[in-house]
């Protein structure tokens, strides 16, 4: 019996060891193939009409490289006011949507779970109504007044910038035990407050800086309802000055997506770097 | 690990008399979630420093109770009362109890001291003063080298110690647990459920714990309580809980009971023949088609070849050797000791015999008709 066994097993051990590397060693090199072919055709589409717009920025009339339309740029008529408009514009949105967004969404997961289905769709609203719909409601109905100030943007980024801002939140407070967290830090005399600012918003973290970042983007990139509403921030600027010099606009295109990715980096190596001194302070590195 | 554990407790400044254990009043409770009653009129009383386990199934209400003490939900109607104050309208941050919950809930974001010092903090007691008494708990719970280190360094048994070192910290009136051990493995809870009952006793706080899991009850509390659908079957010391069950789900729920179908007669019943008093429990149907309730322990047998029970099963428990004895459509537990058990093979004839001095008898749950002996 024994023996019987022990030639089985080398026959099993002989079969297994020869059969499955054939086809795995005949898939690899395809599924590498493949893979490689997707990430060129997708690093294509994304990056040539980066490519196309920053040779086109850093050219001049004459078709030679150069960084006139850089050099340029902060000196054309309008654009410091645009710049700066769209920097308070999107200082404002930020802390507006942290302010109103963040207490409500942990209301609605603390107390409301069951309407969660109710406010996802709520914030999906600014995705289906068209901004343009959105923004003559607006003007419409909104008093003079704030008509007049340019912070009406603001307002109504907020709106358009819900659905990020929800989603992200919405996702962080599903990775914690919010409502344990929250009893813990209460029944050991946290006040509300301090629960917020020393519990939930430490472990929210993440959330909250992908929904700043998202926010960000959106109004530095939002043109429809500034131009309705007769604001010339950067994105309007750069339709406005199109006319005149097509270098100095995709240059500040440009310049506006490498600040967002500069940005975008910064923070998510600010979020790493804090993560790896907590652990490096108590020897986890 | 015992002599380390008394060795590293008497060396630390928290000592007996530190936390003072508050007495516990829980009146006429009642909480609905929609149609169902979570609490149904549930009174207990805690006596300072007593350790009170509730014990139920799953949905019985137990964790309702503990977390309406907390102050998490509030009762619909009912009254906590703490040293004879009414506390129902009390908010958790002002009730000083405190907790740990099944699953651990250390704070993520900060150090295991940081953990024991947050409710130090929020009573606004300095940093300094606050990290020496963490510190102290910290020994008491035998983790002081792992003070700098953050939760998901730390293992599951040390996360909960960690817990139970920040509830203690600020020297509650009440601790609350919320069954700690259900998440932690067999070694770890028994060394954890022997290190609880330990500080409990020590620091004599009144403690309600909450489990599912009758081991733990009976091992660690003064009291246990089982709960069923939002009331109490029976409170009673373990030992009464197990040996004197007053109802049918108390002696099913807690340790092993064998249901038979007998005839009552006045204050006694006919089990397998052989007349026994009745024990004095929940109201029966009156004479009649009823159920007898009895352990394992509660018969003996008579090896007898004309008996008409015989063996079915044999299961070695060291001491004890457990049969399971089938008496025409009846099958019944036995305990024997294991010597003299070791002879009894399956098949043999037996006639049981009811050896305990009264019988619980509850209502019939099913109609089976009783086999003559």
């Amino acid at each position: 019996m024994a023996t019987i066994g022990a030639a089985m097993s080398a026959e099993f051990m002989m079969e297994e060891a020869l059969a499955p590397q054939a086809p795995v060693n005949r898939r690899r090199p395809r599924f590498r193939t493949w893979r490689l072919i997707v990430m060129l055709l997708a690093g294509a589409y994304f990056l040539l009409p980066i490519y196309a717009g920053l040779k086109f920025a850093l050219e001049n009339d004459a078709g030679h490289f150069s960084f006139f339309a850089v050099k340029a740029l902060p000196t054309e008529p309008g654009f410091g006011a645009a710049f700066w408009l769209s920097m308070r514009l999107s200082l404002v949105t930020v802390v507006l949507s942290m302010v109103l967004m963040v207490p409500t969404t942990i209301y609605v997961h603390l107390r409301l779970p069951k309407v969660r289905r109710v406010v996802e769709f709520i914030t999906i609203l600014p995705i289906v109504i068209p901004p343009i719909i959105l923004i003559t409601g607006v003007l419409g109905s909104y008093p003079l007044w704030l008509k007049a100030s340019p912070y009406l943007l603001s307002l109504v980024y907020v709106i358009l910038a819900m659905p990020f801002v929800y989603r992200s939140l919405d996702a962080g407070l599903s990775s914690i035990d919010l409502k344990t967290l929250v009893e813990a830090s209460r029944s050991l005399g946290g006040s509300w407050f301090a629960t917020m600012r020393r519990v939930i918003l430490p472990n929210l973290r993440p959330a909250l800086l992908s929904a700043m970042v998202l926010s960000l983007a959106l109004v530095l990139g939002e043109f429809t309802m500034a131009s309705l509403d007769l604001w010339e921030t950067i994105p309007v600027w750069i339709v406005n000055f199109q006319q005149q010099d097509g270098h100095v606009t995709v240059a500040a295109s440009m310049l506006g997506l490498i600040g967002s990715w500069v940005l975008l980096t910064l923070i998510v190596s600010l979020d790493r770097s804090q993560s790896r001194r907590s652990l490096r302070k108590t020897g986890g590195l | 690990m015992t002599q380390m554990k008394e060795t590293s407790m008497t060396d630390s400044s928290i000592t007996a008399g530190t936390t003072k254990g508050a007495q516990v009043e829980l009146d006429q409770l009642v909480r609905t979630y929609g149609q169902v009653r979570a609490l149904d009129g549930f009174s207990l009383s805690i006596a300072p420093g007593e350790f009170v386990a509730l014990l139920g199934p799953s949905g019985c209400g137990k964790t309702t109770v503990l977390r309406v003490l907390a102050g998490f939900e509030q009762p619909d109607s009912g009254r906590v009362l703490v040293d004879g104050n009414d506390i129902s309208d009390v908010s958790a941050q002002k009730r000083d109890m405190g907790m740990v919950f099944q699953s651990y809930s250390l704070f993520p974001n900060m150090s295991v001291i940081n953990n024991v010092m947050f409710g130090l903090r929020m009573r606004h007691q300095g940093r300094s003063d606050s990290r020496s008494k963490a510190g102290q708990l910290l020994e008491l719970v035998e983790l002081s080298d792992q003070s700098t280190k953050y939760p998901h360094q730390l293992s599951g048994g040390q996360q909960q110690r960690v817990a139970l070192a920040r509830a203690l910290a600020i020297e509650p009136r009440v601790l609350l647990l919320d069954e700690p051990l259900s998440a932690l493995d067999a070694k770890v809870r028994a060394e954890l459920r022997d290190q609880i009952r330990s500080l409990q006793q020590r620091l004599a706080i009144t403690t309600v714990f909450v489990t599912h899991d009758q081991e733990e009850a009976l091992s660690m509390a003064d009291r246990v309580c089982v709960m069923s659908s939002g009331h109490i079957e029976q409170t009673a010391t373990p030992a009464v809980l197990y040996a004197r069950p007053t109802t049918a789900f108390v002696a099913q729920f807690v340790g092993i009971s064998s249901r038979v179908p007998v005839e009552t007669s006045g204050n006694e019943v006919v089990v397998f023949g052989q007349r026994c008093p009745i024990r004095t429990g929940e109201a029966l149907s009156g004479s009649g088609h009823n159920d007898a309730l009895l352990r394992p322990e509660d018969f003996g047998i008579d090896i007898d070849p004309n008996g008409k029970g015989f063996v079915t099963h044999k299961s070695f428990l060291g001491a004890i050797t457990r049969l399971i004895v089938q008496v025409g459509e009846i099958s019944v537990r036995v305990d024997v000791r294991s010597d003299q058990g070791a002879d009894i093979e399956l098949g043999t004839h037996v006639t049981p015999k009811v050896i305990a001095r009264d019988v619980l008898v509850a209502p019939r749950v099913a109609a089976a008709p009783v086999e003559p002996l």
